[in-house]
């Protein structure tokens, strides 16, 4: 028995760290902000050079044939460096997905580069304002909220589940007649979401008949790797705050020797070094463990949920007025955070899902 | 990330199996907590025999002297509370006096001690905290003066559990008045029996006594009852400390604790539907539980850690604080769930359980304070985990509340 990481897993993580801490620093973050899509592109390409997007890839695709555990170190790695990135949907749901229908066209498709999928799946864990897709033949109506990944995507994968079961996955073409785009401003700038309506769009329906089953695995992955970017940038705001309080000095002493901002700390740190372990086995689970897979996933994201939140108001208010600023750049982590806990369901809604996993109610 | 284990591992499992269903008829109740009773000495005996009691302690001294492995020593408690049976003797003289004095103890004290301790036939009390010493320790009082060949020892102790039949007491006691106060401290053993020595039972907010006060009057020990030298006590009992916090907050524990929980949610009705339907009740239920599976799985990657002599760094200091925590707010949940039938207690007609949620809840507490409190183990977390200052200490004399 071996909990924890093995030596290559840590080297993958190591170096996309690496490759994030001078790629992604919050200066070039802010310039993506501003309006400079070229950030996005650019990481994208220095982490294929890394071959980090197709960590899920099959190999019989070129990729790296790796598991949810590696994708979720990656996206550990991206939220604590708060990286424009549209991995968690794009290369972790979408490949997850069409890997589970065993639609190879569209794999190769995106290993070659020339596709790459944003996800929306909102409507299949709950549909708000009567939204949702219905396919006719080979066209689709209706509208897909808070689509993920849109960042450079070619293409969108989508749903036609109203939550009720019997789920069907479809490809749009973006831009393809009917393809109509929203796009939105969230507390996060640093990945787009976008709400798209289509009117008798074309639609390429995915391979093989177990969507419902694909589509469930691409959510639980999904879950775990918001997790780990959570768990990825309220470390990282932890560390600022620890960082911060130590060179900031009032009555004379650094707050970091006060008790009442020692034990602000020790609490982030307790609260957060166990979720460590919970998503590396969330993730873990996804490829080893199918029984408990969506369980997990739902505890996993609930959990980091609650600790990031606490974690992102809590080291915002080490920092003092400062955390408060635009100065200091912190409220990056901290919306980054505040985004993932409503993506893919927020915590009341994961906890429901898991009680009745267990059969519970 | 390898949850399998190894042949080896296995093997051991199975074995461990087949002793327990050979000799679980034999066993003590898992809630005898009954010293020296016959069985409970027979059964130790048995283990001891086996390797699943003592089991990395050295055979000269009645252990079975196997190279420590933190797999095996989690087999077997996960072995044990499958099978429904106590494991071996636990308890602060097995846990933290027995390591003290194979590290720091003389031969002579490590062949009187070590055996019949493990054995259970001897039972320890630990003498640390005083009432004007609790989170500041080292500022105990309890005085021990040579005259002789003996210290005189006079002063007091509190939150002492078993004391009251307890044969021995490894205790600190203050021998040099004028050093610095950590370094006045000495570390000495006891015999309880010895004149002078006066246990009164302290009564808790639970209604049981779980603790003593044991006040000391002219007590006379040999000075050859000191472990380490004079003046090294609290380097001695650092040592032991360590030892305690790993003992306190079992992960495993605390998920079984959930699934009672969720059983009384099943079981509880109001107004004719079940408790576990209620979207509210319900959602403290499953966040509860995440935080004690990521609990459960922090200690996994404990044990892996442990097993790999890596040091367990935040993941091991944040246990203590964690653990009494959740173990707290379960127990508040479950009184809840009860509601009014929650309140009830002892053999209060339809009591349930004989209120023991409401004694979990109350005697839970008391961990969270007892054994290095919250606020200590945040001080502990955030210098030696997050590398935090120390606060500054006042010039003696100059801080006064009015």
């Amino acid at each position: 028995m071996y909990f924890g990481l093995s030596e290559d897993q840590i080297m993958l993580q190591d170096s996309v760290g690496r490759f994030l801490e001078g790629a992604s620093e919050l200066e070039e973050v802010r310039k993506f902000v501003d309006g400079d899509a070229a950030l996005a592109e650019t990481l994208h390409q220095g982490m294929e050079e890394l071959g980090v997007p197709f960590v899920l890839m099959p190999e019989a695709h070129g990729g790296l044939g790796m598991g949810v555990l590696e994708a979720a170190l990656v996206s550990e790695a991206l939220g604590r460096h708060v990286a424009p990135s549209s991995f968690a949907a794009a290369y972790g749901m979408a490949i997850i997905g069409l890997r589970e229908a065993g639609d190879d066209d569209w794999l190769s498709q995106i290993a070659m580069g020339s596709a790459r999928m944003g996800v929306g799946m909102t409507e299949a864990i709950g549909a708000r304002e009567g939204a949702g897709l219905t396919l006719s033949g080979d066209k689709v109506s209706g509208r897909a909220s808070f689509v993920m990944g849109a960042d450079g995507a070619t293409h969108f994968l989508l749903t036609t589940s109203d939550g009720q079961g019997g789920a069907q996955l479809i490809v749009v073409e973006r831009g393809a007649a009917g393809v109509n785009e929203t796009e939105l401003t969230t507390i996060d700038r640093t990945r787009n979401v976008l709400t798209l309506d289509l009117d008798n769009a074309a639609a390429s329906l995915v391979a093989g008949n177990n969507h419902a089953a694909a589509q469930r695995k691409m959510i639980d992955a999904g879950r775990v790797l918001l997790a780990a970017d959570t768990l990825g940038a309220a470390a990282m705001m932890l560390e600022k705050a620890v960082e911060y309080a130590k060179t900031r000095d009032q009555f004379n002493r650094p707050i970091a020797s006060f008790q009442a901002v020692k034990h602000m700390c020790a609490e982030m740190a307790a609260k957060l070094e166990p979720c460590r372990s919970m998503v590396w086995y969330a993730a873990y689970a996804q490829d080893q463990v199918p029984e408990e897979a969506a369980l997990m996933a739902c505890l996993a994201k609930s959990h980091l949920s609650e600790v990031g939140k606490f974690v992102a108001r809590t080291s915002t208010e080490v920092h003092g007025g400062m955390g408060f600023t635009d100065l200091l750049g912190l409220h990056y982590w901290f919306k980054r955070i505040g985004a993932n806990r409503q993506l893919l369901g927020g915590p009341e809604k994961l906890r429901a899902e898991a009680a009745e996993l267990q059969g519970w109610g | 990330m390898d949850l399998n284990f190894t042949q080896e591992y296995d093997d051991f499992r199975a074995e461990l199996r087949g002793f327990l269903e050979a000799h679980k008829d034999s066993a003590p109740s898992r809630s005898d907590r009954s010293v020296r009773s016959k069985k409970r000495l027979a059964w130790q005996e048995l283990l001891l025999q086996n390797g699943y009691a003592a089991r990395t302690h050295p055979k000269e001294y009645g252990g079975y002297g196997a190279a420590p492995d933190a797999l095996k020593a989690r087999i077997i408690a996960e072995e044990f509370a499958r099978a429904g049976v106590p494991g071996g003797i636990s308890g602060q003289g097995i846990n933290m006096l027995v390591p003290t004095l194979l590290e720091l103890g003389t031969d002579e004290q490590k062949a009187a001690y070590i055996k019949p301790t493990l054995s259970g036939e001897m039972v320890w009390c630990q003498g640390y905290s005083e009432p004007g010493a609790g989170s500041d320790l080292a500022a105990l009082r309890t005085a021990a003066v040579v005259d002789g060949d003996d210290f005189i020892i006079n002063g007091q102790k509190i939150w002492t559990s078993t004391a009251q039949f307890a044969d021995m007491m490894f205790c600190l006691v203050r021998t040099e008045p004028d050093a610095p106060k950590h370094q006045g401290i000495s570390y000495i053993l006891i015999d309880m029996k010895t004149p002078g020595i006066e246990v009164r039972p302290l009564m808790t907010m639970t209604g049981f006594a779980e603790f003593n006060e044991v006040f000391f009057t002219d007590v006379r020990v040999p000075v050859t009852s000191i472990v380490g030298n004079r003046g090294e006590g609290w380097m001695v009992a650092n040592a032991t400390l360590t030892h305690e916090r790993g003992m306190l907050g079992d992960p495993d524990a605390a998920l079984g604790r959930l699934r009672a929980i969720a059983e009384i949610m099943q079981n509880e009705h109001i107004d004719g539907k079940p408790l576990i339907g209620d979207a509210v009740y319900r959602d403290r239920l499953v966040k509860l539980q995440a935080e004690a599976q990521a609990m459960k799985l922090n200690g996994m990657r404990l044990t892996t850690m442990s097993s790999e002599k890596k040091s367990a760094g935040m993941a091991g200091l944040l246990v203590k604080l964690q653990g009494c925590e959740l173990n707290h707010q379960m127990a508040e949940l479950a009184i809840d769930v009860m509601g009014e039938y929650g309140i009830l207690y002892e053999d209060s007609p339809f009591a349930r359980d004989k209120g023991m949620w409401q004694t979990h809840y109350m005697f839970d507490l008391g961990l969270i304070i007892g054994g290095g409190s919250a606020q200590i183990q945040k001080n502990i977390i955030s210098e030696r985990g997050l590398g935090m200052p120390r606060e500054p200490k006042p010039t003696p004399g100059t801080f006064k509340a009015n």
